[in-house]
């Protein structure tokens, strides 16, 4: 049986993992090889490493962690952040990355995703859609690294989603923004809306603040994998803990052990 | 300067967290396109990513295709590189290496099953193989594909994913794994460690 995946997003600005709330007042949470070694050693199934700072101020990311996390990591990871062409992800992948996410680059033109899909496959390219329950429904934000720059896209998410599978994405992370940094649980009905619509594997993320909002997630809005930050860098949730749980409650997850 | 282990660059990205895989258990890796050098191997790797039909043409551009399904020792395919060992895909209606019998089949997405098939599945034994030895059937592998073999003449191990896909396969010294070993964990750390001690 495919297990659900559990997966601690490390946000990166400046070469440091850091955590904000609500996308704001980020402060620094640890040091990349550190964080991954210690979510290795833990069981995390995947790691998504996001640069927040890349897009907003037209920077791409420091390649020289991505090398070094692959050397010591033996799960897959994904790198986030500043990938605008075929040529940025070359890098990203070549260095060891198992896949690219694409967000605000593929906003402004949705053709990225089909060159980085023919070039590299499906497997390898990540939508990730920051998204906000508005009056006009769920709407994709954009440079939302930045709150003093982040805004309405002028898309649908359902529209959007649709469209990067078109286009050959092999895999979604929605982020639920209203939810993000709170703590109070992923966005279930927002989720659950989008998995209507998604025939790839869809990846919740924003809200986890106990394990009950893990289980929550993938038996009400059957996610293939739910990603947190916070609560796993500040130890609320140790992950061997979170899947002893989300076992015992029936959900089929990758056993924890330790590393030989 | 001697390699342990060649791995066949077939053109695609992504062969760094192979070469780290190995290198975490102490063997030398060398990537080559050369019919030569790859003849000359003690142990042969063929990764894969990217489509079908582009590695089998890179593969015959360099002639690796004619050297390949000649080679007496060990040999390795991963994902897209144990897809190439089957006798066609339907990825872009691709002739393979025709090393396995059987042919490679597109996954059909389904609610609650979605395609790309990504994460970490069981994988069952279906026979005793050197390959698989101290892994338990049962273990989780991390996979990601969108093509897959159905089970014949050859399957070593399953995963089931809206019924049974070829997870391990082989005859003589050719094997494949459909998952990334390289990304498996410690499972996938003592599948390669038991690659590198094949005779």
């Amino acid at each position: 049986m495919l297990a659900r995946r559990i997966i601690p997003c490390l946000d990166v600005r400046d070469g440091q993992v850091v955590k904000g709330v609500r996308f704001r007042d980020h402060r620094v949470v640890g040091d990349i090889l550190e964080l991954a070694r210690r979510y290795r050693d833990e069981g995390a199934d995947e790691l998504v490493f996001y640069d927040i700072t890349a897009s907003p101020e037209g920077r791409s990311v420091d390649r020289g962690w991505v090398s070094r996390v692959a050397s010591v990591l033996d799960i897959p990871f994904c790198v986030a952040g500043g990938i605008r062409s075929v040529a940025d992800a070359e890098a990203v992948l070549n260095a060891g990355a198992e896949k690219i996410s694409v967000n605000s680059p593929a906003l402004a033109d949705p053709a990225l995703i089909d060159r980085l899909s023919a070039r590299f496959g499906a497997q390898c390219v990540v939508a990730g859609i920051d998204s906000e329950t508005t009056p006009q429904g769920f709407r994709v934000y954009q440079f939302t690294g930045d709150p003093d720059r982040a805004r309405d896209s002028g898309r649908a998410t359902l529209d959007w989603v649709r469209e990067v599978q078109d286009r050959g994405a092999g895999e979604v992370v929605l982020n639920c923004m209203s939810s993000d940094g709170v703590r109070r649980g992923y966005d279930l009905g927002h989720l659950a809306a989008v998995r209507d619509a998604c025939q790839v594997p869809l990846v919740a993320s924003g809200g986890a603040g106990e394990p009950a909002h893990f289980e929550q997630v993938f038996r009400v809005a059957g996610v293939d994998a739910a990603l947190a930050a916070s609560v796993f860098h500040g130890g609320t949730i140790a992950i061997p803990d979170l899947k002893r749980s989300l076992r015992a409650a029936g959900i089929e997850v990758r056993p924890w052990r330790s590393q030989s | 300067m001697s390699a342990d282990v060649v791995i066949i660059d077939s053109g695609g990205a992504n062969l760094a967290s192979l070469q780290f895989a190995l290198g975490r258990l102490g063997a030398r890796a060398v990537v080559s396109a050369e019919p030569a050098t790859i003849a000359a191997a003690p142990r042969v790797l063929l990764p894969g990513v990217g489509s079908a039909g582009d590695a089998m043409h890179r593969l015959r551009a360099a002639g690796v295709d004619r050297v390949l399904p000649g080679l007496r020792q060990p040999l390795l395919g991963i994902c897209l590189g144990m897809q190439l060992l089957f006798e066609r895909s339907a990825e872009g209606d691709t002739a393979g290496l025709g090393i396995l019998p059987g042919s490679v089949d597109r996954l059909v997405a389904a609610p609650g099953r979605p395609v790309p098939h990504m994460g970490w599945n069981t994988v069952e034994a279906s026979c005793a193989d050197p390959l698989l030895e101290g892994i338990q059937s049962g273990e989780h592998f991390y996979f990601v594909h969108s093509y897959a073999a159905r089970p014949g003449a050859g399957t070593l191990a399953t995963a089931d994913y809206g019924g049974p896909v070829v997870a391990v396969a082989g005859r003589d010294n050719f094997r494949g794994v459909q998952f990334h070993p390289e990304r498996s964990g410690v499972a996938g750390a003592r599948l390669l460690a038991n690659f590198l001690r094949l005779p």
